[in-house]
């Protein structure tokens, strides 16, 4: 329930209002729609404004503070906009840390708002005081604690330019109480340069060309691309430089969906749980093009046996990534689209046909050894694979797919199929266990025409499983499934190969899923038999408001092929066997 | 191979901003042998400068993350031998032990040391210098007992003719007009 207040569009013009109204008139003006939060007593100005504004605006009530910033993040990844969450002080912006930490090593652009105490009180240990600015820090792009009104609104602008812009990333800001209550002269204004913050370096025509020189005269180049694709709009010039060059490409967890899954050029994942041909090749090859990606060690392995033979090009906008991990040949600074886009204009037309074939060998031999036996398992138990696959199948692979973490995870990155860019939402650097529920309900809000769906395990989804509540209250279509193993998978996986199966703290029991998402009105069923399966899946999908499927896993199945850790990704292995 | 590196950072004068370069050493175990930080020849710019001993390696690393801080201007690093440094010392003996002999009289001329204060109790005594020259001064005053010493952080100067920073700002201004250039 709220009021309306209209908003006039003139922003030359100012008005005299409280910090509060001018929080919110801010927001509005740089476009947002979407605001995730939680109330309390620092932040209840802000509240007490939103009320007038809820036609302009439109704010979402999560059951935890950990929810707001994960569903920022996931709204942002597939709308390609700032996610923004509010918060109260102390326990309210402490549990916004998880997410924020998550959003900065995955460059997810956030703005988060933190009530904090009256400004008199800074320092005192008032009541729900938190050193938010002090804790945020080292996981934040920038942050800063506003204390009089009338800097709301530059610091604002601030938050979304810095937030959006290079490399993206988490700012927080801190909002006295006294700052939201009190008065000012408003008028807005964007921000669009500062003067010690340089979001990109424009490209260096030298180092442009010796590129151009090493990829055409390369007998073997590879292509490696992150989330720089997606974060620069990249997607169409990455898809010329290829079929131009006819270079075999693939990606790193961040970066699927930036390319079709379909593309004969495109050759899968990368990394610890990435495919074979991709892993493998990273040490065959002698050109080695890495675009919009940093060099993680998940990707690399063992750094000191990674791509020894390739001369690197790294293009990349984040100067602090530059040889950081892997010394490169030649690097180009620069934001991905426009960098491609130059770079593309100075390459040869050419087919690696022989060196894509070695690609496919590698690739039917994965097929054989690892994906035949996931797709089309011979024994009764379901795997993660097969319940996947057949989730992109039935939505002609343009649902967005959110996942939670462990194997579930890699599962959905292996074996979910894309056709459309910024469908795929998944915590990447943080690995952080909860966030595929919440994350599910941005993404929905981001993208309300997809198909969202959300696989998580069994244990991810008790961490947040207090959103349903969210789901339910806003009858959100979002469409969960629960790939239930019984176990915390990907660490009994690791504690079978690694710890010789002694299964410490990792057999985890589940409340009923059915029944506790009837507690929530929400319709679901459970599905232990392939028989089923398919049957439940469409009944999901079909569904016109949230649903839940759990789907019984069979409990001990690995995540394969692997890159086991400190191995080098030459040493990726298909099976237990090769152990 | 670790060896002594003055890193030197320029940035708005903006609250917080200490706790934010000194986060980026903390988190990679780096030890922070000195640190100074004042305004600098500019209005409202500030500058660190910080000694550390480490490997060349993590010193680039960190002079990145530094600079990759939103009011960060511009980071450097230099080895010793690229810079002329210096650092303050300031040493309170007893007026006594000064009146009783000519050696701390001698000391003071030796090592080109000046005496700031004298009151019937105490003389407190400044001395500029690398660290191996106060730390000298102190081991000679102390064989007539320093009641108290205390030496600053080290400043340091390029010696390269002109301010790195104005140097740096026009680069930046050419920067930021080019970026705009191919943005229209
Ligand atoms: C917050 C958090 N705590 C712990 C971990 C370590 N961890 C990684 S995967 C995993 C197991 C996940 O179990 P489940 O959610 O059931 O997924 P599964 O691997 O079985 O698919 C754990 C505990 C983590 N990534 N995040
Ligand atoms: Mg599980």
């Amino acid at each position: 329930m709220t009021t309306k207040k209209e908003i006039k569009n003139s922003p030359k013009e100012t008005i005299e209002i409280t910090g509060s109204e001018a929080m919110i008139r801010s927001l509005v003006a740089e476009g947002v729609e979407t605001i995730f939060g939680y109330p309390g007593g620092a932040i209840m100005p802000i509240y007490d404004a939103l009320y007038d504004f809820g036609h302009h605006v439109k704010h979402v009530l999560v059951r935890h503070e950990q929810g707001a910033v994960h569903a920022a993040q996931g709204y942002a990844r597939v709308s390609g906009k700032v996610g923004v969450c509010f918060a109260t002080s102390g326990p309210g912006a402490t549990n916004l840390i998880t997410g924020i930490a998550d959003a900065m090593i995955d460059s997810t652009p956030l703005v988060c708002v933190t009530g904090q105490v009256t400004s008199g009180l800074l320092g005192t240990d008032a009541f729900q005081e938190s050193d938010v600015i002090g804790i945020s820090m080292p996981v934040t792009k920038w942050n800063y604690q506003i204390t009089s009104p009338d800097e709301i609104p530059e610091a604002i602008a601030k938050a979304f330019y810095i937030a959006s812009t290079g490399r993206p990333g988490p700012v927080l800001l801190d909002i006295t109480k006294d700052a939201q209550f009190g008065k000012l002269q408003f008028a807005y204004e964007k921000c669009t340069k500062i003067r010690s913050y340089v979001p990109e370096f424009p490209t260096d025509k030298k180092h442009l060309k010796k590129a151009a020189d090493l990829i055409n005269s390369a007998q073997k180049p590879y292509l490696i691309y992150g989330q720089g694709i997606l974060l620069s709009g990249a997607e169409k010039e990455l898809l010329s430089f290829i079929e131009k060059t006819g270079i075999p490409a693939a990606s790193t967890l961040l970066g699927i969906s930036a390319l079709d899954s379909d593309h004969p050029l495109n050759m899968g994942m990368l990394g610890m749980h990435g495919n074979y041909a991709p892993n493998i090749k990273t040490n065959e090859c002698d050109v080695l093009i890495a675009i919009g990606m940093r060099f993680d060690d998940r990707v690399t392995g063992s750094i000191s046996t990674y791509a020894k033979q390739a001369k690197v090009i790294h293009i990349e906008i984040d100067p602090a990534e530059i040889d950081k991990n892997i010394k490169t040949e030649v690097a180009i600074l620069g934001d991905a689209k426009h960098t491609l886009r130059l770079l593309t204009t100075l390459l040869e037309e050419k087919k690696h046909t022989e060196w894509v074939n070695e690609f496919l060998v590698a690739r039917n031999k994965e097929e054989e050894k690892v994906i035949v036996h996931d797709l089309n398992p011979s024994k009764p138990g379901m795997t993660m694979g097969e319940v996947v696959r057949l989730s992109t199948n039935l939505t002609d692979n343009k649902a967005v797919i959110v996942t939670d973490v462990g194997q579930n995870q890699m599962a959905a990155a292996r074996y979910a199929r894309f056709s459309q860019s910024r469908s795929w939402v998944t915590s990447g650097g943080l690995g952080t266990m909860g966030f595929g529920l919440p994350a599910a309900i941005g993404a929905k809000f981001g993208a309300p025409e997809k198909e969202v769906i959300l696989f998580a395990g069994d244990g991810g989804i008790q961490m947040t499983v207090q959103e349903l509540g969210t789901i339910s209250q806003e009858k959100l279509p979002v469409k969960m499934v629960v790939l239930n193993n019984d176990f915390l998978g990907m660490v009994r996986q690791w504690q079978e190969l690694f710890f010789e199966k002694r299964y410490s703290f990792t057999e985890i029991t589940s409340p009923d899923f059915v029944k506790l998402a009837d507690a929530y009105g929400i319709p679901a069923a459970t599905v232990s038999e392939r028989k089923n399966l398919e049957a439940a899946m469409k009944t999901m999908i079909d569904a016109k408001g949230p649903y839940l499927l759990e789907v019984k896993i069979e409990q001990e199945d690995n995540i394969f092929p692997m890159v086991p850790a400190g191995a080098s990704v030459s040493g990726c292995i298909l099976g237990t066997d090769e152990m | 191979m670790k060896q002594e590196y003055i890193i030197s950072a320029y940035s708005e004068n903006h609250i917080g901003l200490l706790n934010r370069i000194t986060i980026i050493f903390t988190r990679r175990k780096v030890n922070i042998e000195s640190l100074t930080v004042s305004e600098s020849a500019l209005a409202g710019i500030s500058k660190f400068t910080i000694v550390v001993n480490e490997e060349k390696g993590k010193v680039i690393n960190i002079v990145k993350q530094i600079e990759k801080l939103i009011e960060v201007l511009k980071a450097f690093y230099h080895t010793n031998e690229e810079m002329i440094f210096q650092e303050i010392a300031l040493y309170k003996v007893p007026t006594q032990a000064l009146m009783e002999s000519d050696q701390i009289e001698k000391m003071i001329r030796s090592h080109n040391a000046r005496i700031l204060e004298i009151t019937k109790e105490y003389t407190v005594i400044e001395k500029t210098g690398h660290k191996e020259e106060t730390q000298a001064l102190f081991d000679g005053l102390n064989q007539f007992g320093v009641l108290q010493f205390i030496r600053s952080g080290r400043i340091a100067i390029t010696r390269s003719p002109i301010e790195k920073l104005s140097e740096f700002l026009r680069e930046r201004d050419a920067l930021f007009s080019k970026l705009e250039a191919k943005e229209k």
